[in-house]
């Protein structure tokens, strides 16, 4: 197992370098555009132009500019964004991301639990009204648009109830650091975590349920039932425990692009000054060095996420880890 | 009968019918035997036939939406049909087991070879998991596997098709059951495999006092290993009885058939073996009268109104067939092919 782990270790950095030439060509090796205005910003004066040329080194050889970019990015950490006077890019990644990754692990942690319930009870009553509710709530909750249940969540808990018993709780928008105020941590996120897991409950209990179902046919599952185990363990421990093999590598892409700015949305909505906030705001007043050090973040934590998820599919799954 | 000891299983009438298209079809119709204790009896016939119909409707298996199983059977005096799904799971596994025809998809992939043993030992024993992986090991090694306590840590995708299939026995074995269900044990084994699983089933009976019913679609492995044959023909028997009287008179052409198409055990094999003509019909597309009318060399008006009932011919022998109660039995065997035109 030790040499396919190493492996795949290799094989992510190889990854991780291709990605970081392609964001690096995108960006700044386009042809016919000249990346020293890029970063510069708009209306930047011929002075400040030329300190951007030469820090940079757009006027040599694009191997050279690439290393420069990459020791700006990884090592001497001080890309700046121009459009932003100055403000450095690393630091501002550093902040955002954690905040990213509370609110998108609390909403995987409540997405996870509650589709492996809701999939498991609608594939253990299959066809029985207990199945139809369950797929059906699935069905509306893929269909809300995550910015809407926000909009509304926050006029019912911020507004209209807010006075009430029931929602007095809820903080104002925003978000407490959690080694702040663990509670107030909790109540300022607590909402965006359901909001933003309930499109996800809804896909992954309709898959978890089609792969049980799909299952309850296999042989295995015959020989489980005819070595007279109850149910409840045929359901759990062979069908369930079959089934996340692909339950997993779904979650590992779907955490990914959520931790690499997906969650622009919630982010936004909830005002949680995370990195798809971040991308969004950079998006907004053209400040390259942050959008690409964005799409460098969220490209390189797919890449790490996936490797992730390959290697917890080697533990789930025997037959994969003797065919690597 | 008061004289006759109860069987291990007695199965009278057995009928599975599932829904379709408004009413119900019946994929098995009346099938009855007996299994005694300690003996081997075979099911035959083609695919299709309703042999593993019948063999999960006895596990209480079959878990389409709405099927319906209609009949008896008695398993050492308790009725398995209709019997609360508690009560039936305490007996699979543990007084009645059952191995199925792929080994190679039978066990669940994720787990160990041993786990999976343990797990149905510790289902109906109080057994602390190193007792139970002790027994495991065990039961491998009677079943002539290899190194069993390195491959009790296996998982299923490492084993070839005969040793999945040694360990499916073993698992079904674990319990000590009284009557094991193998269903086409042999059908993705290759020949030397398939020889030697069939030992083992054989020696069972000394070993575990065990009964087997072994379903097959090989009228040559049920020669050389069960001492009663059952044959069905889409869903309904078309014959019964010892094995030695169905080769020697077959009683119902379809027996006949099936025997004409084994290949000689010795000597060259000839060249295409004489199969049966067409395909048997599904149980939603059965004529009304005889079954296997359609591809039967001595059909007759007789057989088109409705099935021919299942009558008695000799001793232990019963035959669906219109042709022995109309005093034109089938000529017995060895002169069978001299006299067909
Ligand atoms: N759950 C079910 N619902 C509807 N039809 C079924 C069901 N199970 C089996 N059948 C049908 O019943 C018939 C008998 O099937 P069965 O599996 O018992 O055949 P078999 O004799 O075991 O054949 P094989 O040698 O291929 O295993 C087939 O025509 C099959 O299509
Ligand atoms: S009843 Fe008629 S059709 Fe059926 S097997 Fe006998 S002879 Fe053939
Ligand atoms: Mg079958």
């Amino acid at each position: 197992m030790i040499p396919t782990l190493l492996r795949r270790l290799g094989q992510t950095l190889f990854v991780l370098f291709g990605v970081s030439v392609l964001v690096f060509a995108v960006f700044f090796a386009t042809p016919g555009a000249d990346p020293t205005a890029r970063i510069a910003g708009r209306n930047a004066s011929p002075q400040i132009m030329e300190k951007v040329r030469r820090e940079y080194g757009f006027d040599r050889a694009l191997p050279v500019q690439y290393m420069t970019m990459m020791k700006k990015l990884f090592i001497t950490r001080d890309l700046a964004s121009y459009a932003d006077r100055g403000e450095l890019v690393v630091p501002q990644i550093e902040q955002a991301a954690p905040v990213t990754a509370c609110l998108v692990c609390g909403a995987a942690f409540i997405w996870v639990s509650a589709s492996i319930i809701m999939g498991t009870l609608a594939a253990a009553f299959r066809d029985t009204w207990v199945d139809r509710t369950l797929m059906l709530a699935g069905l509306v909750g893929i269909s809300i648009p995550v910015f809407w249940l926000g909009q509304v969540t926050n006029l019912i808990t911020q507004s209209r109830y807010h006075d009430t018993w029931l929602f007095s709780w809820v903080p104002g928008l925003g978000y407490v650091p959690f080694s702040e105020d663990p509670g107030g941590w909790f109540r300022a996120l607590v909402i965006p975590w359901v909001v933003l897991a309930v499109m996800f409950i809804g896909i992954y209990s309709r898959v978890l349920r089609a792969d049980l179902v799909a299952l309850a046919g296999e042989d295995f599952m015959r020989t489980a039932r005819a070595k007279g185990l109850s149910p409840t363990r045929v359901m759990l421990r062979h069908g369930l425990r079959t089934a996340l093999v692909t339950f997993v590598s779904l979650f590992g892409l779907d955490f990914a692009q959520l931790v690499g700015g997906g969650a622009l949305l919630t982010e936004v909505v909830f005002g949680l000054p995370g990195v798809g906030r971040l991308t969004y705001r950079a998006l907004t007043n053209l400040d390259l060095p942050v959008i690409m050090a964005t799409v460098m973040y969220s490209a390189i934590f797919v890449v790490v996420a996936n490797a992730v998820v390959d290697m917890v599919y080697l533990l789930l799954d025997p037959r994969v880890r003797d065919a690597r | 009968m008061p004289a006759d000891p109860m069987p291990l299983l007695d199965v009278r009438n057995l009928c599975v019918s599932v829904p379709a298209n408004g009413g119900m079809i019946r994929l098995v119709e009346n099938v009855s035997f007996c299994v005694d204790e300690a003996e081997i009896v075979g099911l035959v016939g083609e695919s299709g036939s309703g042999k593993s119909v019948t063999a999960m409707a006895l596990m209480g298996l079959i878990d389409s939406p709405g099927v319906q199983v209609r009949g008896s059977a008695r398993f050492r005096g308790q009725e398995l049909v209709g019997m609360a799904p508690r009560a039936l799971r305490a007996l699979r596994g543990r007084d009645i087991a059952m191995i199925f025809q792929d080994p190679m998809t039978a066990f669940t992939p994720v787990y160990t070879i041993g786990w999976q043993i343990d797990e149905q030992i510790r289902a109906h024993e109080r057994l602390s998991r190193r007792a139970a992986r002790a027994r495991t090991v065990q039961l491998l090694a009677e079943m002539g596997v290899p190194d069993p306590a390195r491959t009790a840590q296996r998982y299923p995708h490492q084993l070839s098709g005969g040793l999945r299939q040694r360990a499916m026995i073993a698992m079904a074995l674990s319990c000590n059951p009284t009557l094991l269900i193998a269903d086409e044990p042999t059908t993705a084994l290759d020949v030397t495999v398939q020889a030697q699983i069939l030992e083992l089933l054989r020696g069972l009976r000394h070993s575990h006092g065990s009964s087997v019913l072994l379903i097959t679609h090989d009228m040559g492995v049920v020669a050389q290993t069960c001492a009663r044959t059952l044959v069905l023909y889409s869903g309904r028997m078309a014959e019964s009885g010892p094995t030695a009287t169905l080769f020697a008179r077959p009683a119902h052409p379809y027996t006949a058939a099936l025997l004409d198409s084994i290949p000689p055990l010795y000597g060259p094999r000839p060249h295409r073996l004489p199969a049966i003509a067409g395909l048997p019909p599904t149980p939603r597309e059965r004529p009304a009268g005889c079954a296997f009318g359609p591809r039967c060399a001595h059909v007759h008006a007789t057989c088109l109104p409705a099935p021919p009932a299942l009558a008695s011919i000799g001793p232990g022998q019963q035959a669906a067939c219109v042709l022995p109660a109309e005093g034109t039995p089938l000529p017995p065997r060895a002169t069978a092919q001299a006299t067909q035109p």
